[in-house]
Order: C-alpha cells, then structure tokens, then sequence
C-alpha cells in the first residue's frame, strides 16, 4: 500500500483519474493540404518533463508551437491548468518558449534578455533586475551579465535562452530541441543540468526532440510522433520494453525485427514459427492472437547472448557465424550470420571474462530467453 | 612564373585605371592655377576659394543638402513600413501589386517619373490648391518617391535575412505586437535602415533629372546649377566642387562600409 501511494504521487499519469494539467484534445493542424498534426489527445501533468520524440517532419514543433500560440490549430482545443487557450494570444499565455535557436535579442545584453519578460509584465527595474541576478546564478551565469549574446559560447547561450524563458516563471516551459546545438559531452553535462533546474523549479517542460538518448535520459514520459500522430506514449522504460509497433521499436535503441506467424499456444509458453531464425520461437503467452497470424518479434541486440557451446537451459539457440566485431571500449557489437542467411545485431558488456573472447568467423550460438521477443502485432 | 601570373595583376590595374582615371584627373585638375581646363598651369588651390565666394553654388548646394536630409527621412519611414508589410504580414489582397509597385521606380526612366509626377503636381495644384507652384517641396516629395523603392528594397532583404524567432520570443515574453516592433525589429534592421537612409541621401544629391521636371524658381539644386554652368563651357571651380562632393561621398562609402562589416560580425 505505502509503495503504490508513492508511486500514485510522483507519477500521476499512472493513476487514471488524475486529471492532466495540460490537455490536448483532439488537435489537427493543416497547412493547405498537408496535414502536419493528425487527431492528436495528450494529457500532461504538473511537473511533468515531458518529450515528444519524432523524426524530422513528424509535426512534433508544429504541436509545440501551437502550445506557445504560435500557430492556430485547424480543430481541436488546448487547457492549460482547466483554461482554453483558443483565443489567448502568444504573449497572455502561461507559457515560455526556449527557441531551438536560442532567439537571443542581439542588441541587448545578457541581463537586459533575460530581464525583458519580467520589464514587460510591468516590474519594477529594481525588483526586475534582482530577479535576474537570482536566476543568472541558478544557470551559473553571474560572470557574463554585461555581455552581449555574440560573445557567448553556445552552451552560454543555451543558458541565458532557458533563464530568459524562465525568468517569468511560467506554468508550462517548452523547449525546442533545447541540446540540439550543442556538441556531445556538453549535450550530456547539460541534460543533467535540465533536470536540475526542472526540479529545482517544478515547472512543466515540454522538450521537443529527435534524439532518443536524450529523451530517454530527461524524460518522465515521451511520446513517439510519426507522421503527425503520437504512435506511443508512456515512460522510457516502457517505450523501450514494451513498444507497441515496429515503428517505436526500431526508432527507439537499436532491435532485430522478425517476421513470424503464430503456430500454437499454450498456457505457459506460445510457439512462433520464425522462418529467419530457422525454425520455432518459444514466446511468453500474449493474448489476442489467434492461430497462423501474422506478427513482427523485436529483440534486442543486448538481449541476445553469444557462445561457443549450447547454452543448455536456453529455451531458445540458433547457430550462426561471426561476421564482424567492433569494439566499442565499454561493449562490443557482433554482427552475427545466421544460418539462416539472416544477420543479426548483438552486443555484448566488456567484462572481464575467463577464455578467449569470441571473435571473427567464428560458429558461435545466439540464445535469448522467451521474454527477450517481443511480439508485436502493429 | 605561370601564365595566370601576370594576367591577374593586369586585370586588376586596367580595372582600377577605367574606373578611377577620369575622377583622379578631376581632383588633379582641380587644384590647376590655370583658367584653361585642360592646360596645366601650376599648383593652387585658387578654384576652392573661388567656389566658396560663389553664392548661386552655395545657395545651391543648401537647396540640395535640405533636399537630400528630407527625402532621406521620409524615404526612411516610408520604405520600412512597406517592406515590414511586403516580409511580415504574410498573404494579403494586393500583395502582388505592391511588390511590382514598389519597385518600379527602380526600373523606371527618370524621365518618366519625372515627366509623371510634374503632372500629378500640376493637376494637384489645379485641383487641391496644394503644392502652390513647384518648388523645394516638390523636389523632395519627388525624390522620397523614388529613394523609398531603394529603402524598401534593403529593409525587406534584412527582415527576410533576420531570424524570425526573435520576433516570436518577444511576444512569447509578453510584449505585444507593435512592442515587439520597437524593441526587436527596428533594432536590428538598423543598420539595413541607416545604410538605406545614406543611399537615399546620395541618390537625392545626385539626381538632376527628376529635380528638372519638378523644380520651380529659386529652387535649383546643385547638379541643376552645374550642369547649367557646365553648358556654357566647363569652368575650373566645378571641378573643386566635384572633388569636395567626391570626397563627402568617399567617407559616406566607407563608414557605411564600416557598419555593415560590423553587422555581419555581429550576426556571428
């Protein structure tokens, strides 16, 4: 009882009469006949770090720019905290907007940027500016209040862009592609950074991304987009373990996908016949799937378990050859041969391990438990 | 040495001696003792003090400078605004014909927009009662006209350079719309405004066709008065008062020069 309390507490989402503090209902968005947002519903709860994760083109900005009121939805209605934001204009919303390109004003100064919000609410200049103070600090900026944007690294910018869009403390933050321009190891120390602050602050953030890593590091939800429609919502581990279509699974990490029909299913175990594998998958039983349909397996290269001899409590073991090793310092990818002709993705943690490790052409047994196919249907 | 390595440099002297031999023997001539144009006659600077005692040129020369400021300023405003329209406004009834408009003084001939306008003033006057007769105001509506097309031109290519999310940060800050114009906006296109706002200038200082058509008595601008003086036969203190102007333009060039280097530094 205490844990599922807990749980109820620092993830709403889970329980299903929280009511969403942000609701999207509904929402289309066309440009003349191009249909960027199709149909889409979304609730997202107070202090929620909330990613929607898509390709390029998937409308993913166009459903965040419709959140800052930039952009008028073609149907559909937006709340925010019980309050319909149809007719509320950009600069009356409860929201900020950090741009994806920072939108620095470049004739102003870093302070006079992030003090604009605050000066046109109609603040004070001194109660303005010792506000700004307080917030250069918490992005650890003190040092560069005079300067003006162009004298700034990127990652500098990045941090007055997210001051200045927090400065107004607003209910809902949206930040567009807040990393994109920022190189690896600043990307990665800035992330962190993010949640930081996010927590720090218990704003809601709405962080529009293409990058999986990314959202599955900040994240407490993310929702898939493709092609204008949300193909999944739910928490990384979710998303990751549990994804609903090849779409999701292929975009989020890397899997092998495997085309099989249902053959027979018990009630402790379900039999998939597996062509590329050469022969039958033991599965855990799923329902609402009938005899000889067609499904989809992911698996996952890191659930797949490489060896010279048969594993002998492994349910499921295919015989292949290595084709290619690389080495990656903490793991190692395999790109296995089966016999089947089917190459298959594998890796492997580094760890100190007794014998020879398994290199170039070698015969080698692929074995992964039933749990680690996932069967999908979409 | 390879055969591209004298040719370069050649190209480059024929181009500077085409372009910059005529105006050098200008300011040579200029500083001639003789009366006789073409005969060299010794150093001295007799020409310029000539020119400053010369009331018809300096009342000229005030006529032109009152001009070019006013049209200038006009041409300022008036540009911005069309080209704000034409960039921020999006689709609108009649976008096409403003855009074709409002760069055909660009295109048109002089003798064109001048012939038209000296027509609308004389039905105006005939009409309204205003302009009374043509004269300094004439000059300057006409030249705001044209110099407008070359402001909007420039103000339109900086507001479709300038990235348009710091607009939008703006209003996501809560500035409203007209706000965000002054804040944002007329700043940074600023520069694109100042360096318009000294072409104008220039234009209006230069152009002799246009003013013929539209000026009245006692209203004639410099080039008017100098091509005058210069059908009579060319006399020296014109060439001092074309190295004066040559030099004015010089310094105009490179501190405009000067400021857009500086924007695009500043644009990173």
């Amino acid at each position: 009882m205490p844990d599922s309390q807990i749980a109820a507490d620092t993830r709403p989402w889970r329980d299903p009469a929280a009511r969403p503090f942000i609701q999207i209902r509904n929402i289309t968005k066309r440009f003349d006949d191009f249909t960027a947002v199709n149909d889409v519903s979304l609730g997202i709860h107070r202090g929620e770090l909330f990613c929607l994760l898509g390709g390029s083109g998937c409308g993913k900005s166009t459903l965040l720019r419709m959140l800052a009121g930039f952009e008028t939805p073609t149907e559909g209605a937006i709340l925010i905290d019980g309050q319909d934001m149809a007719r509320v204009p950009p600069d009356r919303r409860p929201t900020n907007m950090m741009f994806q390109s920072y939108a620095l004003f470049p004739h102003m100064t870093v302070e006079r940027n992030v003090a604009y919000g605050l000066l046109r609410e109609g603040k004070p200049k001194r109660e303005a500016y010792a506000r700004v103070a307080e917030m250069l600090k918490l992005v650890k900026l003190e040092p560069f209040a005079r300067r003006k944007p162009h004298q700034l690294s990127g990652g500098q910018r990045q941090r007055v862009a997210l001051a200045r869009a927090l400065i107004k403390q607003p209910k809902v933050l949206l930040l567009d592609e807040p990393l994109g321009a920022l190189d690896k190891k600043l990307r990665e120390e800035t992330q962190f950074e993010l949640i930081r602050i996010q927590e720090t602050l218990g704003v809601t953030f709405i962080v529009v991304t293409h990058d999986q890593d990314e959202a599955m590091t900040l994240a407490t939800r993310i929702g898939v987009m493709r092609d204008g429609v949300i193909e999944q919502v739910g928490e990384p581990r979710d998303i990751y373990e549990h994804p609903k279509s090849r779409f999701v699974a292929d975009f989020i990490g890397s899997v092998n996908l495997f085309e099989a029909t249902v053959e027979a299913a018990a009630p402790d175990m379900m039999r998939l016949t597996c062509p590329d594998v050469g022969g039958a998958v033991l599965v855990p039983p799923q329902e609402g799937l009938t005899r000889g349909q067609t499904v989809w397996g992911a698996l996952r290269p890191e659930r797949i378990t490489l060896s010279r001899e048969r594993p002998e409590s492994a349910r499921n073991a295919v015989q292949g050859t290595v084709e290619d090793v690389g080495y990656v310092g903490h793991m190692s990818t395999f790109r296995v041969v089966l016999d089947t002709g089917r190459m298959v993705r594998v890796t492997e943690p580094n760890n100190l391990r007794e014998g020879k490790p398994i290199s170039w052409d070698e015969r080698v047994w692929a074995s992964f438990r039933p749990e680690a196919f996932r069967v999908l249907t979409e | 040495m390879t055969g591209r390595g004298w040719v370069l440099p050649l190209a480059v002297v024929f181009g500077f001696v085409f372009l910059y031999a005529p105006i050098i023997s200008l300011v040579v001539f200029s500083f001639n003792e003789s009366r006789l144009v073409t005969v060299w006659g010794g150093f001295s600077t007799r020409w310029y003090g000539e020119l400053l005692r010369d009331r018809q040129i300096l009342g000229a020369a005030w006529v032109s400078l009152k001009v070019a400021f006013w049209s200038a300023n006009l041409a300022v405003i008036i540009g911005t605004l069309g080209a704000f329209v034409l960039v921020r406004m999006g689709q609108f009834f009649g976008r096409l014909l403003l855009t074709g408009m409002i760069t055909a003084p660009l295109v048109m001939p002089e003798v064109i927009t001048g012939l038209s306008l000296l027509l609308l003033f004389v039905s105006m006057e005939l009409t309204l009662g205003w302009p009374a007769g043509r004269g300094l105001t004439t000059i300057i509506i006409a030249h705001t006209t044209f110099c407008a097309a070359f402001v909007a031109v420039i103000a339109q290519s900086r507001l479709r350079d300038m990235d348009e999310s710091l607009e939008e940060a703006a209003r996501d800050l809560g500035a409203g719309p007209v706000r965000v114009f002054f804040d944002i906006t007329l700043p940074v296109i600023t520069p694109a405004l100042v360096s318009g706002w000294l072409l104008a200038f220039t234009l209006s200082l230069d152009d002799l066709v246009i003013a013929s058509f539209v000026s009245g008595p006692g209203a004639s601008t410099l080039p008017m008065v100098i091509f005058s003086k210069v059908r009579l036969g060319v006399s020296p203190d014109v060439n001092a008062l074309a190295t004066i102007i040559i030099g004015i333009v010089t310094v105009a060039v490179l501190i405009v020069g000067w400021m857009l280097r500086r924007q695009a530094r500043l644009q990173r």
